[in-house]
């Protein structure tokens, strides 16, 4: 019995060196300190939040290999809708009833998670190697005060995408490269073809290009102030408005997601800013039963020139009050490996966060190859730990100012005076 | 029965505490508790779970509201971490944030569950009412009639709700397929504010009816006949039956009812938050609504979500008291 047991560790263990030794070269060397990722053990309760239809089946797969790679770890995988999982992390993690070891977690979340101590920092540990291979924008998203408390799994930014076809009808040659040029081409496009130019999103995160390309943010945490309301926001939110007024096909506020997909897909609107994960619900659609009609290209840029978008996208984080913290971070460290990145990549579609996960099978991907350029000018969201509460007032204020019941004004002008109670040491003007 | 008069037997039993000098307090529970310890036993567990699942957690959002409690200063005690409270008692500040108007956000909101309220339990109510009536005759299909009717009633809330957020759907709905057949432009049937009030109204009222005319049909069927037919005798005019016959009729089963779905209806969660989605101005929120949100979006607002909670209920506390007593003297 004794012996049988230690032949096949020992077996397993030779196995589990022959195959480890290729993925981290870092912290292989750093003897002593680190345990024998081997001969680590225990269950690791994984949360998952990618569409459950089409994209878990191949974090499912991979989950395979890493327990046939650690086969003392075990991995209970359960796929949480991304739309419940805030609260249902928050609700177990505070309680510490129920709480997953790994979870996967939209970026913009991770200074809240990190500042109510959820999430464990994870520098220096196995979870996080190899940095000097991330892409810089995913990796500054899972910074909180000086520490990382993620690993960037998979990443994403918006982009504008367009009907080729619509444009070629219309005569436009490019897309456009300012909001200026968009209202310009949607009159084209509208004259020309009958289809409108576009359908705005009116959530808050489809607001940040429009910011962003005039230098403006929510608030700015060095000097302690609420900017929402900054005369280049104003200047941000009127062109916003002035595209919905001009350009897009009414927004219903209800649906606004998925007429807004729906429009696109069926050739009713001929462009939108939108991010990756959408095109594989757009490919579905009868505008692009050819994928070469879809077309890629950086968001407008404002009048500072420059075309930025917010860094989104998904960090794997481990929780703090894990059991199995070992397991937990061996278990990160293999779903974002490079192999793995680039495996999910070529099925899912996503977008790799190391750079040596756009192999040149992981490019041949349309989307990725067109969004790729782009994700180098996107830029992390305000890093503050309400930032998630901060989006609900701006949203509520920003409908208004879309449905014309409030100005640009006065809707910016409230949604700081809301951010100040949300951010109590800090000057609202 | 037998354990009635087992009871009566004993009782004579019984020391008469007025002669001799009384027991003390200690001394009676003790012998309550010998003699009644079979009925404690029974009752304990309906009073353990009340404690526990009613009691405790009211209490504890009592004392939340008291304090500036948030996900940020509460205890935390995860893993390697260990972060003491550091949340203190403001006394009755919450309170005075949200009854001054100070936090901006509560006499809009609840204006708006007031007129949502009435306007819901109103209309609900007369087309309730209306229902029962009709399928009070006899009729053909009547219990096909009233299987259909009930239909709402059974499908679970949220199937119903987003089945109307796809009719009302301004780009894709069946509405506007309808009209746009009978030759009228579109409607942005949840494009404003308004339209989003008048909405969630109509749902709501779709998923009321049901419980109003169910509950009304059993009052018309307990009105005895012949009323309806001394009236007939009498002269009176179908109408003037209903008012001095039916709606007297049904007074005790109206008062409950809108007793009951006034509750419901200040705190009906699933309609507005699942037809309207987060895109909203935050314009259709009710108080339950907006409370929900300060406790679970973004950091947690404890205290402040707590004293929403305790507002609510003493507002439906004073409510129910209030229309309890009303319907006393109204019917004494």
């Amino acid at each position: 019995m004794r012996r049988g047991i230690s032949v096949v560790a020992m077996a397993a263990a030779i196995v589990l060196g022959a195959t480890a030794c290729g993925g981290s070269s870092g912290s292989g060397q750093d003897s002593g300190k680190a345990k024998d990722p081997a001969q680590v053990s225990g269950t690791v309760t994984y949360w998952d939040t990618s569409d459950a239809k089409v994209e878990a089946p191949t974090y499912k797969a991979l989950i395979a290999d890493f327990e046939k790679k650690y086969p003392k770890i075990k991995v209970n995988y359960q796929n949480v809708d991304f739309t419940t999982v805030e609260q249902k992390f928050k609700t177990s993690a505070q309680s510490g009833k129920g709480a997953p070891d790994v979870i996967r977690t939209d970026v913009g979340l991770i200074p809240e998670y990190a500042s109510l101590h959820y999430i464990a920092p994870l520098d220096g540990t196995a979870a996080l190697t190899g940095t000097g291979d991330f892409v810089a924008g995913p990796l500054n998203t899972t910074k909180y005060e000086g520490r990382s408390y993620a690993v960037p799994s998979v990443t994403d930014t918006l982009g504008l995408l367009y009907n080729k076809k619509l444009f070629t009808q219309a005569g436009i040659t490019a897309p456009p490269t300012t909001w200026d040029e968009m209202i310009a081409d949607s009159a084209k496009i509208k004259a020309k073809t009958g289809v409108t130019g576009t359908y705005m999103n009116p959530d808050s995160y489809f607001l940040l290009p429009f910011l962003f390309g005039e230098g403006a943010d929510l608030a700015d945490p060095t000097a302690k102030k609420v900017t929402v309301n900054s005369p280049e926001a104003v200047k941000a939110v009127t062109e916003a408005k002035k595209i919905y007024d001009t350009s897009s096909l009414k927004i219903d506020f209800a649906n606004a997601y998925d007429n807004m997909q729906t429009s696109f897909k069926t050739g009713k609107v001929a462009m939108l800013i939108q991010g990756p994960w959408s095109v594989g619900d757009d490919l579905t659609g009868s505008a692009f039963k050819d994928t070469a009609n879809l077309g890629y290209a950086p968001v407008p840029a404002g009048s500072t020139g420059k075309p930025l978008a917010p860094t989104g996208g998904q960090d794997l984080a481990v929780y703090q009050g894990s059991k199995n913290l070992p397991a937990a971070y061996l278990f990160t460290q293999f779903m974002t490996s490079t192999a793995s990145q680039a495996e999910i990549a070529v099925k899912n579609g996503t977008l790799p966060t190391r750079t040596s996960a756009y192999t040149a099978e992981v490019l041949k991907s349309p989307q990725i190859a067109g969004f790729k350029p782009i994700l180098d000018t996107a830029r992390p969201r305000v890093a503050l730990p309400q930032v998630g509460s901060l989006f609900t007032p701006l949203q509520q204020e920003y409908i208004k100012i879309l449905q014309g019941k409030a100005s640009v004004q006065g809707g910016l002008d409230s949604a700081a005076k809301q951010f100040g109670k949300l951010l109590p040491d800090y000057a609202v003007q | 029965m037998t354990t009635a008069t087992v009871e009566r037997a004993e009782r004579p039993g019984r020391p008469a505490r007025s002669k001799e000098p009384g027991p003390g307090l200690l001394k009676s529970i003790a012998r309550a508790w010998d003699r009644h310890w079979y009925a404690w036993a029974m009752v304990a567990p309906v009073v353990i779970v009340l404690g526990v699942l009613v009691l405790y957690p009211l209490g504890y959002g009592v004392y939340l509201s008291f304090t500036n409690a948030t996900a940020q200063n509460v205890a935390t005690d995860i893993g390697p971490v260990h972060v003491p409270a550091s949340y203190h008692f403001v006394g009755l500040h919450n309170y005075w944030q949200i009854l001054s108007g100070q936090d901006g956000d509560f006499y809009p909101r609840l204006e708006w569950t007031v007129i949502w309220t009435v306007a819901c339990v109103g209309i609900t109510y007369s087309i309730g009412l209306g229902m029962a009536v009709l399928l009070n005759r006899p009729m053909r299909f009547r219990l096909a009639y009233r299987l259909a009717l009930i239909l709402p009633w059974a499908v679970p809330a949220f199937v119903g709700v987003f089945a109307w957020r796809l009719m009302f759907n301004s780009q894709y709905g069946v509405f506007n397929d309808v009209i746009n057949v009978v030759g009228l432009p579109s409607q942005d049937w949840l494009g404003t504010p308004f339209a989003q009030k008048v909405a969630v109204i109509i749902v709501n009222v779709w998923c009321g009816v049901p419980f109003m005319m169910v509950a009304i049909l059993g009052g018309l069927q307990s009105i005895p006949n012949e009323l309806y037919e001394a009236a007939e005798m009498d002269g009176a005019s179908p109408l003037q039956r209903f008012t001095n016959v039916t709606v007297p009729g049904l007074r005790p089963v109206t008062s409950t009812v809108v007793l009951l779905s006034t509750v419901w209806t200040f705190n009906m969660f699933p309609i507005i938050y699942l037809l309207l989605g987060s895109n909203t101005s935050g314009d259709t929120d009710i108080l339950v609504t907006f409370a929900y949100e300060k406790a679970f979006v973004g950091i947690s607002d404890y205290a402040g979500a707590a004293s929403y909670g305790i507002v609510i209920l003493l507002i439906l506390v004073a409510f129910s008291t209030f229309y309890r007593s009303r319907i006393k003297t109204e019917q004494s």
